[in-house]
């Protein structure tokens, strides 16, 4: 599996390739080069919104497109690419198959990702990730609300295809000497939240083509004036999208699972309760969609039962805490780049977990609802636990793929800017989104509080946008003339350790 | 064991916001009605006397008022930070919510969901005066 970049082929061998590594490698390029465009229009934003008043952007339109095709890109094109990645790359050697399951079925689901990616940029709607009605089906301009439907169609397409595929090959294609109870904690994060995929997006589907054909004007089914309800988009979203923020986290707890142990030189600490935690939380996931919708003019019992139901997911989370707390204990850690960035998207995660408690007592939802501070809260789990894994286990990767080191210093950096940075935004939008200022906005009136917050914020992205040029720099510049890693053991972390892909797939 | 303590903490959390929400939601039966109108993208204000207005609401100190949120367009947001006030204008239902302002003053209304074009500057504001003698 030290490959690719180690013995050069010509680009089209691996564009045409159903090879599960081959896959993987055009998933890790096409959501990596995302995460930039991505990130530079989270860039573009925070510039906006240095100062009161217009900066750079000349007008509010094109602001809310920017917000709109930032977070769409990020979820979707970013991380959940990423994650099929590590998947290709790893679940198949995890479970000791040859490939995955249906390679071909694998090559489909790639294929699937630039032409929505395409449609999604090219289009640049505007009506928020959540493609708000009736705002999207009486004012939105088309052909860009189109377009992004269509994206995220077959985005939904690809996820289900990636999903089956996943499950099939951990369920039925690990060797049979293996047990269910056997299978590595990074392969069973993929078939939970595969799982969760396979229920979830289904009715996110229906609610898609719906809002297509309301646009199109021969349904109304959440246009009110045509007797519509645009709450049942509402519930059928979140429905979707609440589970989906599980999808997203999973994987990267599953990295986490990967780099800690090894990196601390001791086995994990409990692997049951990590399978338990994971299962779970793929249950219970389901039970907290409508806390999105507190203000919507739920009842009260409504909201009770959804606010249990969102409580309940925590006990799942903090399991995986205190199992990478146990597993470092009394460890011989080496804060190697890896590591480092699996143990700032802890804390980042246990940040994030605390103020959602806080989103999820109801009361209190009707202070943070729609203000910054949900922008802080949940970004805290997309870039600081998320992202922050998946770079992780990208530096932890990056030898097995390109058969060169990365340069650790410059890894260090990078996570150390990153980190500083993370805190400087997100937190500060937590304090911000107290103090009243509504999401979503292209200005805001000059309150000195609210100035000073948008300017650390400000300042902390330029860090992180920064750093991710060091980060750029060190990928392209390492996977060409980066020493050789020393493949058995790149780290140098001695011991025996369990390496399931230390060569090329035996398998294969 | 540890997840002990995060379980007992949850309850608490669950438990005392159950019971200040319940608090909360029960609406005192003087209230006067002021129906709230969003759309994009201004407030209007319609007091029970018939008096209208439009980008400014007068209230008086020590009442209750409970508002009737409803929307023309599409979905707003009407958002009194200060008096924690938010409740969505979902076009086709009528939400309330209620509130009780203790001193005079000044306060922003805003929008807090986005709603297109102008949402950013949606804003209204909230003038609590002192009751006439």
């Amino acid at each position: 599996m030290t490959l690719e970049m180690q013995r050069p082929r010509p680009v089209w061998q691996i564009m045409f390739s159903t090879h599960h590594t081959d896959v993987g490698l055009l998933y890790l390029i096409t959501s990596l080069a995302f995460l930039f465009l991505g990130g530079a229009l989270a860039l573009a934003i925070r510039v906006e919104l240095f100062l009161p008043g217009s900066q750079f952007i000349a007008d509010s339109m094109t602001f809310n497109r920017i917000f709109t095709v930032h977070g769409t890109t990020l979820i979707f094109l970013f991380i959940l690419p990423f994650a099929s990645a590590v998947g290709n790359y790893f679940v198949p050697i995890m479970v000791r198959y040859k490939d995955m399951a249906y390679p071909k079925l694998n090559a489909i689901a790639f294929w699937m990702i630039p032409p929505s990616g395409a449609l999604i940029w090219l289009g640049f709607a505007d009506f928020t990730w959540y493609a708000t009605p009736p705002y999207s089906i009486i004012s939105a301009p088309g052909p860009a609300a189109d377009m992004w439907i269509f994206g995220l169609k077959i985005l939904g397409i690809s996820s289900v295809l990636g999903a089956i595929n996943f499950v099939v090959t951990i369920m039925k294609c690990k060797h049979p000497d293996m047990s269910l109870g056997q299978v590595p904690l990074l392969a069973w994060s993929f078939l939970s939240s595969s799982l969760i995929i396979l229920v979830a997006i289904p009715t996110f589907a229906a609610a898609l083509l719906m809002l297509l054909t309301d646009r199109l004007g021969v349904s109304g089914f959440f246009n009110p004036a045509m007797g519509g309800d645009p709450i049942a988009y509402a519930h059928l979203f979140w429905f979707t999208f609440h589970p989906e923020v599980y999808v997203l986290v999973i994987p990267a707890i599953g990295m986490m699972y990967e780099i800690i142990p090894r990196f601390s030189r001791k086995p994990i600490f409990s692997y049951n309760s990590g399978v338990f935690a994971f299962v779970l939380l793929a249950i219970v996931g389901f039970s907290s969609w409508a806390h999105h919708m507190y203000a919507t003019g739920m009842s009260f019992t409504e909201k009770t039962v959804f606010m249990v139901g969102t409580l309940a997911a925590v006990p799942a989370s903090a399991m995986h805490v205190f199992n990478f707390l146990a597993t470092m204990w009394n460890g011989r850690i080496r804060f190697a780049t890896p590591m480092m960035w699996s143990v700032g998207g802890i804390a980042l995660f246990f940040s994030a977990g605390a103020g959602g408690v806080v989103n999820a007592a109801m009361p209190l939802d009707f202070t943070t609802h729609d203000t910054y501070w949900v922008v802080g809260h949940f970004h805290l789990f997309v870039m600081g636990t998320i992202a922050f894994g998946s770079i992780g286990y990208l530096y932890y990767m990056f030898p097995y793929v390109t058969g060169r080191m990365y340069h650790e210093k410059m890894g260090q950096a990078h996570f150390v800017m990153s980190f500083i940075g993370a805190v400087l935004v997100f937190y500060t939008q937590h304090v911000l989104g107290l103090y009243g200022m509504p999401r979503r906005v292209y200005d805001y009136p000059a309150i000195p509080e609210w100035i000073a917050m948008n300017q650390i914020a400000t300042v902390g992205a330029m860090l992180i946008g920064v750093s991710m040029v060091l980060f750029l720099a060190n990928m392209i510049h390492s996977s060409a003339k980066g020493r050789p890693a020393g493949m058995d053991d790149p780290w140098k972390l001695g011991g025996k350790y369990y390496y399931p892909y230390q060569n090329k797939n035996p398998q294969h | 064991m540890y997840i002990g303590v995060v379980v007992a903490l949850l309850v608490w959390v669950g438990a005392e916001a159950w019971n200040v929400e319940r608090l909360v939601e029960h609406v005192p039966e003087d209230a006067e009605v002021i129906r709230v109108t969003g759309q994009q993208w201004f407030w209007t204000f319609e007091h029970e006397d018939g008096t209208t207005e439009v980008g400014e609401l007068h209230v008086e100190a020590g009442k209750a008022y409970k508002f009737e949120i409803v929307s023309t367009d599409v979905i707003h947001s009407f958002n009194i930070h200060d008096y924690v006030v938010l409740m969505d204008a979902v076009p086709g239902r009528v939400n309330t919510v209620w509130f009780a302002p203790t001193e005079a003053g000044e306060h922003d209304i805003q929008c807090r969901e986005y709603c297109g074009l102008i949402h950013y500057n949606m804003r209204a504001t909230l003038y609590v005066e002192e009751p006439a003698a």
